[in-house]
Order: structure tokens, then sequence, then C-alpha cells
């Protein structure tokens, strides 16, 4: 197993520089020189010049690289351009508000989906399957924005349950207060295309011949969805899960925008509003990173729910 | 003898259905599927009457007061009207300052200039079919406006992805080696990235250069650019199934070029799979468009799409007038659960094995 650990790490690399290409790309070269970006936004002209020699604007373009490729692996993206804020600090500040909506729903809504699915595939083919699927599908194609309006309104402002929006210095207020109306919200909309898709893994397994074999020797049926059928619907929700994770390190942006929660997510969107380059930079490169990362570590998980997996 | 001789020649063998005949025949059989269709057609040809200006062409006249009520709501109290017409009534009479007043002995002349031209002061309705927002236009015509812009762009959006994507697709998978893994890498650095970072990343460079192009160009270019992943893939797995066929290497024995086999040979072969594609990316990308818009990177501010009333949507809700969000919201979900409804079936009748 360390030999297929090494190896996954090894092909890591040309894809980590592939993002900083990428990126540096985009920014550097698409982007062009800063003082044209920041025209109107900064009018210090000696702020500009700094960040104009930090870059190495001047220099050609393999020597700006250089500076970007040490501002990564450095963890020194500078100062912000717009609040002049050290970006590594910035990072590392905004992750707790949004770790403190997203890991709660990511708990809430896995459970509640598979727990849901497991219901939903055991009455399955019946009228109250289906009318869960079509109130699903309908439930899945109103807009996030729309839900997001519509519950700030009515549970925030008319029927005043929770806090319109705001965030405090205190984890525990922030959970108890503040996170309940997002984290609600999320889970509600989560929900529906989850549940699908799980239910969609239980069918999978329930037309396999082990259950058959199950039901043939006399299991019930609640025993053969929670013993046999479960245990390896997981292994594809497993893998589900695993994309949504580094999700959970942005957030969701839109849910902190709504809620004023200062967190990663809405700092990547004023960033981009107020054209705050190393910013975006940083986030962007170091979640591709944690996401190449979380990658590896769920394909290493399967070997332990999943033990005809081996590594190659 | 001369019998059989006079007898006409057999019927030809009827012409086998090829596949996107049976595919339609599949389709026609899903009643559900049907109506998705319909309503998508229908969505379609909206956006382009609306286009060539067949309807909604005054969307952005101000026609009724601020605010006004829906047809349907006609009596209900509109506040902010009232509060418009009586700033407007309070500007009229002003302190009389014509001792002190320079300006003053010319006020008369100026006032008959004026009169001279023609002011057309249109009567503001109190009504409008389906309400009208903060400027008095009329809802319903801006939704029409709003589902053309964003219907549009997914569309556009979701066509060039699929180009992208199938080019990059055919190459990795039919030419392979060195190639493919060029390809792959390139993937895999897109793919690594989170979809919404990525975007946001071309957004932030689009709107600070302005080097995307003007208008909903550079919204089309950043969905294109950052969608093109998925379709990629499955036209690359389609191209390595059929490389090997028989009837590539029999287009490769008569001649045929390596691009014509790609694109003259393979590509009808696996153009369901597009397809399907399409569709779905069309559906992220309206998504994806009305979060952009509503965030300000979107279609730019003297445009309307669904996100743009979303947007104005939040505050007015506030203040009790709902009908904006409920146009762009109801209009947004019908086509989306459409689309979506339709892509599953489309999926259904074009691969019967993957039902």
């Amino acid at each position: 197993m360390t030999a297929y650990v090494i190896r996954r790490i090894w092909q890591m690399i040309p894809t980590i520089f592939g993002v900083i290409l990428l990126i540096f790309l985009l920014f550097n070269w698409v982007g062009g020189d800063p003082a044209q970006v920041l025209a109107g936004k900064i009018s210090n002209p000696d702020q500009i010049a700094n960040i104009r020699r930090q870059l190495g604007v001047d220099q050609p373009y393999w020597y700006q690289l250089w500076v970007f490729v040490k501002q990564v692996f450095t963890f020194d993206f500078g100062r912000s351009w717009s609040t002049n804020e050290e970006v590594s600090h910035i990072l590392l500040t905004r992750v707790g508000p949004t770790l403190t909506i997203m890991v709660p729903v990511l708990v809430i809504e896995t459970s509640l989906a598979v727990l849901l699915a497991i219901g939903v595939a055991y009455v399955r083919g019946t009228l109250k399957d289906r009318s869960i699927m079509i109130v699903c599908t309908v439930a899945m194609s109103i807009s996030f924005l729309v839900y997001i309006i519509v519950f700030q309104w009515l549970f925030g402002f008319i029927l005043g349950w929770f806090p319109v929006q705001g965030w405090s210095e205190s984890f525990w207020k922030n959970l108890g207060t503040y996170a309940p109306l997002p984290i609600m919200l999320a889970v509600f909309v989560g929900l529906a295309p989850e549940l699908r898709l799980y239910r969609s893994f239980f069918l999978d397994e329930i037309n396999q011949d082990y259950v058959r074999t199950a039901r043939a020797k006399g299991v019930p049926e609640k025993r053969v969805m929670m013993k046999h059928v479960l245990r390896n619907a997981m292994i594809p929700i497993l893998t589900n899960v695993a994309i949504y994770l580094p999700g959970v390190f942005v957030g969701s942006f839109l849910l902190e925008v709504f809620f004023s929660i200062p967190g990663l997510g809405r700092e990547v969107v004023t960033a981009v509003n107020r054209s705050d380059f190393p910013v975006i930079k940083a986030v962007t490169v170091y979640l591709a990173v944690i996401t190449m990362v979380i990658n590896l570590l769920v394909d290493v998980m399967y070997k332990f729910v999943d033990p005809r997996v081996s590594f190659k | 003898m001369s019998a059989v001789l006079k007898n006409p020649p057999a019927a030809r063998p009827q012409e086998s259905p090829g596949l996107w005949m049976l595919a339609w025949r599949r389709l026609r059989q899903d009643r559900v599927g049907m109506v998705s269709l319909v309503i998508v057609v229908f969505f379609l040809l909206m956006m382009v009457a609306s286009y060539t200006g067949l309807i909604a062409k005054d969307w952005s006249k101000e026609r009724g007061v601020s605010y006004a009520n829906p047809s349907f709501l006609a009596g209900a109290e509109n506040l902010e009207a009232k509060a418009m017409a009586q700033k407007e009534a309070a500007k009229a009479p002003t302190v009389d300052l014509s001792d002190i007043d320079p300006l003053a002995p010319r006020y008369k002349e100026w006032a008959e200039r004026a009169a001279k031209i023609a002011v057309t002061e249109t009567k503001r309705s109190e009504t409008l079919p389906f309400g009208g927002d903060k400027w008095g236009r009329d809802v319903l015509q801006k939704t029409i406006k709003g589902s053309e812009v964003s219907i549009f762009v997914g569309l556009t959006g979701a066509l060039l992805a699929m180009f992208i994507g199938t080019v990059f697709g055919a190459l990795a998978g039919y030419v392979g080696g060195r190639v493919n893994d060029f390809f792959e890498w390139f993937y895999n650095i897109f793919t690594s990235i989170p979809y919404i970072l990525l975007i946001l990343s071309f957004a932030a460079v689009a709107t600070a250069t302005g080097k995307f192009g003007k208008g909903i160009v550079p919204i089309v270019a950043i969905l294109s650019l950052t969608g093109w992943t998925g379709i990629y893939r499955l036209m690359r797995a389609e191209y390595i199934k059929h490389v090997n066929r028989e009837y590539v290497q029999a287009a490769k024995a008569i001649g045929a070029s390596n691009l014509s086999r790609m694109f003259r040979h393979i590509l009808p072969n696996v153009s369901h799979v597009a397809l399907v594609q399409l569709s779905q990316n069309t559906v992220q990308f309206i998504k994806a468009e009305v979060i952009l818009s509503f965030l300000g990177f979107g279609v730019p501010v003297d445009m309307v799409s669904w996100g743009t009333m979303l947007a104005e949507a939040q505050n007015e809700l506030v203040i009790g007038k709902w009908w904006q969000l409920a146009a762009a919201g109801a209009a947004m979900a019908i086509l989306v659960t459409a689309f979506s409804i339709l892509t599953d079936s489309l999926r259904d009748a074009l691969d019967p094995k993957l039902k």
C-alpha cells in the first residue's frame, strides 16, 4: 500500500504544476498588468509600483512564473490588493466560519439522505416511491437563489425564528444562533438530488445475486436492506461524498453572501468583485491541492470499506 | 411460365430504420418525455420570437406605476407608487426667489420654448398583467426577455463546450499515446479545481480586464471554457471503443484520411452521447448563469436575465412585492424540470441498453 500511495503522490506532481500553470496563464498572462487592472481601484501609485515589483511584471514570463511557484510553496502570497491584509491570514481566519456551516451540513445531509433513500428503496415501485421522486425532481429544478430568498424572508423576516443574518466571535453562539438557518437551507436543497442518487445506488444492489441468495435462505427483508444492501451501497455513496468534500472548504458561497458569514466563499466573491487577484489565486491553488489529497484518501479508504479492492 | 415472368419484382426489403429513427419512435412512446419536449420547444420558440422582436419588444418601457399591482390583485394597496406620486407632486411649487434670482427674467422665455417641444406624457397604468417592477416595467415581458437571455447563454455555452469537448475527446481517444496523455493531464488540471472556483477565477479575470469581450460574450466564454470536461471524458471513451471497429478499418482500407475517419465515420456513431450531454450541460449552464448574474459577474446591467431579476426580487420580497420572484423562479423551474426530464428520456431512447 505504501508503494501505491507514493506512486499516487508522484502522479500528483504534474497535475499540481499544471494547476499552477493554468492559474498563472489566466491571471498573469490574460489578466495582464496589475496597474491596468487596479486603475481606479487603488489611487496610491506607490502601492501599485510595489505590487508590480513584487510580481516582477517588468521581468520575462519565466521569472514571473518562478515568483508564483515560490509563493505557492512558501505559503506567502503577499498582501491583498484591496485590504492590504496578508493573504495567508485571510485564508486561515475565513476557514473557520465556513467549516462551522459546512461540516454540520455534510453530516446531516448525508445521514438523512442515506436513511431516506433506504426507506424509499424499500418501498420501490409503489405510489409513495414515485411521488417522492417527482417531488425531488421538481424541488431540484427551483434555483438555489429562490430557496435562499424565500427561506430568509419567511423564517428570518416574517416568523423571526432565526436572525436574518449575522455572525459573532463565539463559536457556540454562531452554531446555535446564526448557523441553523443556513444549515437547514443547505440540507433542504441538497437532499433532493442526493436522495435520488442514493436510491439508484440501493436499487442497483437490490438486483444483485447475493440479495436473492439472502432472501432465499430466509433472511427478513429489513435485515437484507440494513446488512447486505446498505454495506455494499456505501461504496458508491462514499465516492459521491468524496466528490462533495472539497466543496466543504469553499462553503456554499451563496449562503455566505446572503447571511453575511465571513467565510472563504464570501471572501472569494468579494475578491472577484474587487479584482483582488492574490486572494483568488491562493484559494484556487490550495483547494486544488486539497481536492487531490482528498481523492487519494478516499481511494485508500476503499480498501477498508471494500476488501475486494486491491492496490495495483 | 409467362405468368411468373410478369410478376412484379419482389418489393425491396424494407429499409431498416436508423439509430435516430428508432430513438424517435421510442421517445414517442414516452409520454412524459414528449410533454417535456413540447415545453422545451415552446421555450425555444419564445426565445426566437423574443429575439426577433415579435414579442416582449418594449419590455424596457416604463408603462406602469412603480411596483404596479398584478391585474388579479388590482385592489391591493401600493404604498411605493403613492410615495412616488407624492414626491412628484411636492416638487412643483417652490419658494419664490424671483427678486434675487439673476435668471428670473429669462424663465418665461425658456418656458415658452419648452412648450414648443411636444412631450407625450404617457399615462402610467395602475396595474399590469403580472405586476410591475420598481420602474414600472411589465414583469411578464421582462420574464420573456429574461428567458431569452438565460436560455441563449445556456444553449450557446453548452454548444461551445460540446465542440471543445468533442474535439479534445476525439483527438485523445483516436490518436492515443502522447496526445492522449496530454489531454488527460489537461483534464486532470481542470477537474482538480472545484468547479465554482474555476468559474469564479475566469470571471475575475473577465470582469477585471474586459478581454473576454462585451455583453453576454464573457459569460458564454466562461461557461464553455470551464464546462467541457464532462463531455470530453465521454467522447474519449467512445472513440477508444470505436477506433478499432470494423467499419473504421474498412474506411481506412478505402483510403479515408484520419480526419475523415474521426469526424465523418466515427462522430455520427457517437453523436447521441454528445446530444444527451448537451442537454445536461444546458440545464447546468442555465443554473450557473442565474447565479453568476445574480452576483453581478454574468450578463451586463443593461440586459435582463433570470439572475438579474432574482437579484432585484430579494429586496422586493421584503416590501411584499412577490411577483417578480414568482415569475422568474417559476419560468426557470418549469424549463429546468422539462429539460431534465427530456434529458432522461433522450438517454433512455438513444441507449435502450442503459434502461
